[in-house]
């Protein structure tokens, strides 16, 4: 039998500790540990507690990465407690580890936040099947196993938040819906038993919170402890925003479409032109700027872009290949 | 030791708003005894929202360009995150869904051509530290930057989503805690500096549909390098130099306070540091002065 040594490694733990009761200001507590090979994060957090601290706070259930409670971050690093293993966080940042909430400015008590906006845009984008179901069906609602399949990952969140609080868009524009939420909504948008399809598409395609201010940063896609991948669901929802004739024309929609047309112009891109496609009337905003990198070369005008070579294969593919329609 | 051969994709900003980064690409390819084939017939990737629009021809498109490089029997380089992003996306998702590819071949063979896969797609930034070696490039440095604080922009699209990472090179960045632009600074003589922003988002891909985010976050980019004590920043993403360089007016005005610092393509850091010239690097066209030279 062969036998699995267990090995352990020194730790600094800045652990960060705040009572939104008593403290004006949070604070970090050092922390030296034996770290064993074998622990998870949780297991650091339940040692300070029972053998350290007995007023460190955070949450805590099922131990087992399925009901989403302890996410919580390392090194800024949105982490799953209970899944994390402490040996592969000491791989990535050395043996200095900062435990913090997901969010600093929504703790509560040390690792315990107020998670209220996340669960106010979780019910604002109607994260339940709406349909007119017959009391006494005939038969049951099939769904054939490649409609199944077009839920993708996106029913594996287990709303833990680490990429709601991941999210750099989440942290400035405070109506933004967030990764979580769309990636719930495209969850009942991609069910073919749901009957709210097209009014909540609108709802996601509403300014302000809309899924068009997407960064494209993919942190959420990073963040996921259960490879729920939100950006890829905001991306199909964008698609489905075209698709089901929903999309409106606004700077965003003709940003996207405005690629397709400069490519079937050029093959690569103008640049200036697709500004000016996006915004319309609102280029003037743009003009002080365009003016400076004017003087400094860096824009060239339409009839000076170089076009691709084998432009005509370009054209060619655009006619045959385009799937959507604006 | 054979020379160094590229298929260059050189994406729309190089030969656009970014004509520094195309001139300082090749300033350096030459020092490094690289030969860089342009895949002149190349269209525009898409910048990742042609997909938002239309999934299947952002597909055919960047499968086409990779397949003027398979044409050449040459790894492509790109010199874009984005373009980066797409490219190495569209090639993981051809590559492993043989149904998928075969759709995308039925249209491009429609004009002659076919997609493989037999083409790694890698940002420059990472064939040179996988192909010459950072050990090596430091060898060949004539100028070390021994006298600046540097600090490092990584671009999302370059260490993030990390499975496309896995793919193209050898040393997997983590986008956590990415290390490569830091070992070229380092590599060239340069104090690298650390900052928390250095993997986080530039803003630009919202720059139109909202300007706000994008300036805050442009914003609190430059700020965390000068607060970091950093004379310059450097990035090898052409989309995050136009976001940090040309909009620090917005950033300043977003987040309350003046911010702005001299941002340098990866090319043109290396360029300094190889001895290239100003000219060579095209160091005038920056809006924020680069007056160190």
């Amino acid at each position: 039998m062969s036998t699995h040594k267990i090995t352990t490694q020194k730790v600094n733990f800045k652990v960060f500790r705040f009572n939104a009761d008593e403290d004006y200001l949070p604070y970090y507590e050092d922390y030296n540990m034996e770290v064993t090979s074998e622990e998870v994060v949780l297991d650091i957090l339940n040692r300070i507690k029972w053998d350290l601290d007995g007023s460190f706070s955070y949450r805590r259930s099922c131990r087992h990465g399925i009901c989403g409670a302890c996410a919580i971050k390392v090194n800024g690093r949105s982490t799953l407690a209970c899944k994390e293993r402490m040996n592969d966080m000491i791989e990535l940042f050395g043996h200095e580890l900062t435990i913090e909430p997901l969010s600093i400015k929504r703790a509560v008590k040390d690792l315990i936040i107020d998670k209220g906006d996340f669960w106010a845009k979780h019910d604002a984008i109607h994260p339940y099947l709406i349909s007119d179901v017959q009391e006494h069906p005939e038969h049951e609602h099939l769904v054939s196993p490649e409609e199944a399949d077009e839920l993708l990952e996106s029913d594996l969140c287990i709303q833990c938040g680490a990429c709601h609080y991941a999210c750099p868009v989440v942290e400035i524009n405070e109506d933004f819906f967030g990764p979580a939420a769309f990636a719930k909504a495209y969850r009942f948008e991609a069910d073919v038993r749901d009957d709210a399809h097209t009014q909540r598409l609108h709802k996601l395609h509403e300014e302000k919170q809309g899924l068009w201010d997407c960064v494209k940063c993919f942190e959420c896609a990073e963040a996921c402890p259960k490879d729920v991948n939100p950006i890829d669901k905001i991306t199909k929802l964008h698609q489905m925003l075209f698709r089901e004739g929903v999309a409106t024309s606004n700077v965003a929609t003709r940003h996207a479409v405005g690629f397709k047309n400069s490519i079937a112009k050029n093959g690569v891109l103008d640049e200036g032109g697709l500004v000016l496609y996006s915004e319309g009337l609102g280029i003037v905003k743009h003009v002080p700027v365009a003016l400076r990198m004017f003087a400094k070369g860096k824009i060239v005008p339409p009839w000076g872009i170089t076009k691709s070579e084998n432009l005509d294969e370009i054209q060619k593919l655009v006619k045959s290949s385009s799937t959507s329609k604006f | 030791m054979k020379k160094l051969k590229y298929a260059l994709f050189t994406g729309c900003t190089a030969k656009q708003s970014t004509p520094e980064q195309y001139m300082s690409t090749f300033a350096v390819a030459d020092k490094l005894g690289i030969e860089l084939i342009e895949l002149t017939e190349a269209s525009c990737c898409g910048a990742s929202h042609l997909q938002d629009y239309d999934d299947f021809l952002s597909l055919v498109l960047n499968a086409r360009n990779i397949a003027y490089a398979e044409k050449h029997g040459l790894t492509m380089v790109t010199i874009c995150n984005t373009c980066q992003l797409n490219s190495a996306m569209t090639k993981h998702r051809l590559d492993k869904d043989a149904k998928l590819k075969e759709k995308v071949n039925v249209k491009l063979r429609e004009v002659g051509l076919e997609y493989k896969g037999t083409s790694n797609v890698i940002h420059f930034l990472y064939a040179i530290i996988d192909d010459i070696g950072l050990d090596k490039i430091k060898e060949m440095v004539i100028t070390p930057l021994s006298q600046f604080n540097i600090a490092p922009f990584y671009g999302c699209h370059n260490i993030r989503p990390s499975e496309l990472q896995n793919e193209s090179h050898k040393k997997a960045e983590n986008p956590y805690n990415p290390t490569s632009l830091d070992d070229l600074i380092i590599a060239c003589g340069g104090n690298n500096v650390d900052y928390v922003q250095k993997n986080k988002c530039c803003g630009f891909h919202v720059e139109l549909q909202a300007p706000k985010t994008a300036a805050v976050l442009a914003g609190n980019a430059i700020a965390g390098a000068m607060d970091a004590n950093a004379d310059w920043m450097v990035t090898p993403c052409p989309l995050c130099h136009l976001k940090l360089d040309t909009q620090t007016h917005h950033a300043s005005e977003a987040i309350g306070r003046e911010v702005a610092l001299p941002v340098l393509h990866m090319q043109q850091m290396l360029g300094l540091a190889l001895g290239c010239s100003s000219e060579q690097l095209g160091l005038k066209h920056h809006l924020e002065k680069v007056n160190f030279v």
